[in-house]
């Protein structure tokens, strides 16, 4: 029986939007995974499971959604976003990563355009943190039934050392490093999502981290536990370590890096920075008397506090003015104020 | 903003709060008027500078939490509003109603814009020009030219879909409230220098003189507030009743007249209930009668319930700065930023909120 075409055949390149049959399973999907994803990503498309080989060892495994809007922001993409933000994941467990899988939920009518620059983005991103992505997914839903495209992401990665890396690891005397100047993310997509005119453009930190990770603990430094700042911003991140850790901590203000444009954004918007969105960044808790060296390591970090004492669970900052205050999880986002 | 660095100095703030011990003779209590100096103090910690018996209480200065529930129920019944869009600036939207607030709205359909200036929402009227589009004119002095000049400037575009919901307050009024009521603690006074930009502060020396209290027109920054705190308590200890001004980089006594004028032209005051504390005679601002086109309450008919508040919320207390938030059996446990009884406990610029999110529920 000859084959009979349901879609129209003209290439892949032509068709200007991602169609429900893009994810129907027929040849449409076929030449988008092919032309689209294949092309680009190098799957090992032939099958619906990757087989890695990976070196003897313990594993880090890890799993994250991303759903930005705009999907374009100064400094970065969804695409970039997905990669970086599971790449750092593995990293914040010690772990070098090894293989990513990304799933795409796409909406119908999202042009094809956008979807070849996220995608390209994305396979940039992973060849610039030498990582592959090994395998993936795409489904097309209705128009109005997603915001332009969804990514959900898993990664592997192979630890590099016994010692894990976890909270209750975290003990009275410790130092807290941060690994760059906070806030740019957030404020990045802000102003790209809400048109804000502000002076400078702020460009997202969005970066994979492991390999200022993993030099900390190559470099023989003691690392006790790693975050990565994501949403929720530096406080928030402290604090879920102070709490699982069951330690008080306390952060000087004036130690923690905020780029002045960042800081005038955040001023005029009464935004606290350290409760703004952060892609690049993380913090390590290191031992005793190791803040410097490890901040040595990394360029633009800062021992920006340290473990006070067993018990409590609670974060303290000492304003730049000397006096001291409790930081607390915001219930929600931060929303900009009226004056 | 490298300019702000100056009014963080630990070492000024320092020698000032010493300053401040050593004039002070007796224990004296001043309210800061604005929500934004009231999260400054308790974001940087100013009060644990202050000497002992020198007590800050919070002042109404958050428009936020003094818009009424009529004037919120009317905003949620707008964005529900076939064909209507409610635009709103953000820290409103978290704020309940009688029933909800905008956002549980919005996430059940009802059309809300944030906008971060009133021109935003002319621009959106004229983008969706389908749609009518209401800006929640939410604020005190400081935000009623932008809203005078977007209303301008929809007139100028010849937008018949623009119109706003006026819920704009005048600081003056409230104060004189304030002082004036038998239950009255406070005995001196930092206003807001952000609204004497533009109206200047010729408005507050009869309040200074009839009431006996200083009032200092004070700044943000820690080193504003302490400066602000120092020349209040110098005219309390010398006896002093007078209108100084703290704030002079941006602060002149006439304020900016140009911007006056177009308020003037455009609004009138009218009575209006503050949330928690009742109707202040001639404290809101209303839509002149020849700029009734604009105005969505002579556009959109409504008819609101009678809305209460939760009964055991103190927020009228606390506004009136006779009751601090911690004073309050519901904070931190019946009313928390994630379910709120009232609304200092979600604005940016609230009290409650300010207490709860620098940490002083745990102490």
């Amino acid at each position: 029986m000859s084959e009979f075409a349901l879609s129209c055949p003209a290439p892949l390149e032509e068709r200007e939007r991602v169609l429900m049959a893009h994810g129907g399973g027929g040849r449409l999907m076929r030449e988008l995974i092919e032309r689209m994803f294949a092309a680009r990503l190098e799957p090992q498309h032939e099958t619906d499971s990757a087989v890695l080989a990976l070196p003897g060892g313990r594993l880090a495994f890890t799993t994250d959604s991303f759903v930005v809007r705009p999907l374009f922001f100064p400094g970065g993409d969804i695409g970039s976003l997905a990669v970086h933000g599971t790449v750092n994941d593995l990293a914040m467990a010690g772990a070098a990563p090894v293989a990513l899988s990304a799933a795409f939920i796409l909406e119908e009518g999202l042009e094809m355009e956008t979807l070849r620059r996220v995608v390209d983005s994305m396979a940039q991103a992973a060849r610039r943190a030498g990582v592959r992505i090994v395998t993936g997914d795409t489904k097309v839903v209705e128009r109005g039934s997603a915001d332009q495209m969804f990514i959900t992401t898993a990664g592997v990665g192979a630890l590099i050392q016994d010692e894990e890396l976890a909270p209750w690891r975290v003990t009275p005397g410790d130092e807290v490093v941060l690994s760059g100047d906070i806030g740019r993310h957030g404020m990045a997509v802000m102003s790209a999502r809400e048109g804000l005119a502000l002076e400078s453009e702020i460009l997202s930190d969005s970066a994979p981290v492991h390999g200022e990770a993993l030099s900390l603990l190559r470099g023989g430094i003691g690392v006790h536990c790693m975050r990565d700042l994501t949403r929720g911003g530096l406080a928030s991140a402290v604090i879920e370590i102070a709490r699982a850790a069951g330690v008080r901590v306390t952060l000087e203000e004036d130690r923690i890096p905020v780029r002045e444009d960042v800081r005038a954004a955040c001023e005029l918007l009464g935004f606290d920075p350290l409760y703004v969105a952060n892609e690049g960044r993380f913090i390590a808790f290191v031992a005793a008397g190791e803040g410097e060296r490890a901040a040595a390591l990394l360029p633009g970090a800062a021992v920006i506090g340290k473990v006070t004492e067993a018990g409590g669970g609670a974060v303290t900052l000492r304003s730049v003015i000397g006096a001291a205050r409790l930081l607390d999880l915001l219930s929600g986002e931060q929303l900009p104020r009226i004056c | 903003m490298r300019h702000l660095d100056e009014y963080r100095d630990a070492a000024r703030a320092r020698a000032l709060a010493a300053e401040i011990a050593r004039v002070m003779t007796r224990p004296w209590r001043i309210m800061e008027i604005c929500g934004g100096q009231t999260h400054a103090i308790l974001r940087f910690g100013i009060d644990q500078l202050l000497p002992p018996g020198l007590e800050l209480v919070h002042g109404p200065g958050c428009p936020v939490c003094v818009t009424p529930l009529e004037r919120i129920d009317r905003a949620i019944a707008l964005a529900e509003t076939p064909g209507a869009v409610l635009a709103s600036f953000g820290d409103m939207l978290r704020v309940p109603g009688s029933g909800t607030d905008l956002l549980s709205a919005r996430a059940r359909g009802a059309r809300v814009a944030m906008v971060y200036s009133p021109l935003d929402a002319v621009r959106l009227a004229e983008k969706e020009q389908d749609s009518q589009i209401v800006f929640f004119a939410v604020g005190f002095e400081t935000t009623v030219p932008g809203v005078a000049l977007a209303v301008r400037e929809a007139q100028r575009r010849g937008l018949n879909n623009f119109s706003i919901l006026s819920a704009h307050v005048l600081v003056p009024p409230a104060l004189r409230a304030i002082l004036g009521s038998p239950q009255n603690r406070i005995q001196g006074v930092l206003a807001a220098g952000h609204v004497c930009t533009v109206e200047g502060y010729a408005d507050y020396e009869p309040i200074a003189r009839q009431f006996g209290a200083p009032v200092v027109v004070t700044g943000f920054e820690p080193v504003d507030l302490l400066q602000g705190i120092l020349l209040c308590v110098r005219q309390l200890e010398e006896g002093r009743a007078e209108v100084e001004n703290q704030y002079s980089r941006a602060v002149r006594r006439e304020g900016n007249p140009a911007a006056k004028t177009m308020v003037r032209e455009m609004f009138e005051p009218v009575d209006r209930p503050w949330r928690g504390i009742g109707v202040i005679p001639l404290s809101g601002l209303a839509l002149r009668p020849a700029w009734r086109e604009f105005d969505a309450e002579a556009r959109f008919p409504y008819s609101g319930r009678e809305a209460r508040e939760p009964a055991e919320c103190i927020s009228g207390l606390v506004l009136q700065g006779a009751k601090k938030p911690p004073e309050c059996p519901a904070f931190g446990t019946r009313c928390t930023p994630e379910r709120p009884l009232g609304a200092p406990m979600v604005s940016s610029e609230g009290a409650c909120a300010a207490y709860y999110r620098y940490g002083r529920h745990h102490v």
